[in-house]
């Protein structure tokens, strides 16, 4: 593989970030599955995390395996992400160990794939990054796609540890978020939904809130804003300007993120902390889908 | 009465949820490009509002001389693009199963007939709720197209 300028660029860029160890560059990427680092128990697994469920099956970075955020993830009884168990029953099943590096990717500018990185950082797993540009970037660049699903040897990996949940330092619940008022609150949805216009994001269907409009006080920054046309992150300048200057948001700052479902906000959660060094911010999961129907919560339009 | 989508049905039950999705994957590779007619003028499409990703539909019933309304078969064309297969997987579904039938087999269609394939465990509950609404809108196109003038909602 040979490194191109625009592969250095991208380096360059990422060395800028306050924690340049959570994301990763096709070409590093690359570089490790030519080298055979990659895959169930190895040192790199690489997880493909999307909002379509089939997206994966049509052809995914070679070596990578599925995990969805809906039938992975999310418990399918109580609204909340699975237990311990199963925590550890996913990543074992994906030969993943608790020292193993997790690079994952997906669609929507990695949207999905920053919500599978937040919620495996609920569960403490310390080295997971970001592949920057996610699947578009990868299929951009024609870099080999395939159809071909790793195999995974039960026992490649030594069984992943049980680890209880620890929410509390970046997950927010309602009764956090109204304890939280009057501190910096983050709206990452779309104009329309910010204001109350909208109850779901445009082009998506109505998952049914009975009230539009957002958390008082909140900030509307769409998530978007962090990420370029093609998938990737802005540089840390650029995140800067319209966090920092723009927002005036501080690193030292108790800032809660929302969004519709927590996805989106996952995203910010990540420039946030990873790129830009904030050392206190929560991911309020519940978002609108809560705020929006819970009796006698304050609403600002 | 076993219908075309009812023994598509039970194809899908049949096999381990694995392969449900392999199916699936199948059924989205294959949906079929729209015609031309209606590639190049998209304002004819109806949009599926419902589904995760953009979907787009049109439904055409044949006007056959002689063949009563309930009779005349119906064509289904679906739009979805390829970075959305479950949604396309839906639509080719669908199309297998309802494309050319009569306008009473599809109005007969039962709503709820896309929660028979099993695939609610393997793809999620919300994501089916774009299969059924799919459906729901073919069944009210057929409705507009066959309703005598001035009674169509």
């Amino acid at each position: 593989m040979t490194v191109t300028n625009n592969d250095n660029h991208d380096a360059a860029k990422i060395a800028e970030y306050a924690h340049p160890e959570r994301l990763v560059t096709t070409a590093w990427l690359a570089q490790q599955i030519a080298e055979g680092n990659t895959g169930p128990g190895k040192d790199i697994v690489v997880l493909e995390s999307d909002e379509d469920v089939l997206l994966y099956d049509t052809g995914h970075i070679p070596t990578a395996l599925k995990l969805d955020w809906h039938q992975d993830l999310n418990d399918p009884l109580t609204r909340d992400y699975i237990d311990a168990e199963t925590f550890a029953t996913t990543m074992t099943s994906r030969g993943i160990a608790r020292d193993t590096t997790v690079v994952i990717y997906g669609d929507k500018s990695n949207w999905w794939a920053a919500y599978a990185l937040w919620v495996m950082t609920l569960f403490g797993h310390e080295d997971v990054r970001l592949l920057d540009g996610g699947r578009a970037k990868w299929i951009a660049e024609g870099r080999e796609v395939t159809r071909e699903v790793p195999e995974v040897q039960p026992g490649v990996t030594a069984a992943y540890p049980v680890v209880e949940r620890d929410d509390s330092p970046i997950r927010a619940f309602r009764d956090d978020v109204l304890a939280h008022l009057g501190k910096p609150l983050v709206d990452v949805r779309s104009p329309g939904e910010y204001s109350g216009e909208l109850l779901h994001m445009p082009d998506y269907p109505q998952e049914g809130a009975m009230r539009g409009g957002h958390i008082p006080g909140a900030k509307s920054v769409p998530w978007a804003r962090a990420a370029n046309e093609d998938g990737t992150f802005k540089t840390r300048a650029e995140l800067e300007a319209i966090y920092l200057d723009e927002q005036g948001l501080s690193p030292n700052d108790d800032i809660v993120a929302y969004c519709r479902i927590g996805e989106r906000s996952s995203h910010t959660w990540f420039v946030l902390t990873h790129l830009l060094g904030f050392e206190n911010v929560r991911n309020y999961d519940g978002s609108w889908t809560e705020w929006g129907n819970t009796v006698r919560v304050p609403i600002e339009r | 009465m076993s219908t075309p989508l009812a023994e598509l049905a039970e194809d899908f039950r049949a096999a381990s949820p694995q392969d449900r999705l392999q199916l699936l994957l199948e059924f989205s590779d294959e949906l079929p490009d729209l015609p031309e007619r209606y590639a190049d003028a998209p304002e004819k499409l109806e949009q599926v509002h419902e589904c995760q990703s953009p979907l787009f539909l049109a439904v055409e019933v044949g006007d056959e001389a002689g063949v009563d309304t309930n009779d005349q078969q119906v064509s289904i064309f679906f739009s979805a693009p390829p970075e959305a297969p479950t949604t396309r997987g839906f639509a080719g579904i669908l199309h297998e199963a309802l494309n050319g039938l009569t306008v009473r087999e599809i109005l007969d269609t039962p709503e709820q007939a896309p929660m028979e394939f099993g695939l609610a465990e393997v793809v999620s509950p919300l994501r089916m709720r774009g299969m059924v609404a799919m459906l729901s809108r073919i069944k009210r196109q057929v409705r507009l197209r066959t309703a005598p003038a001035g009674t169509a909602q």
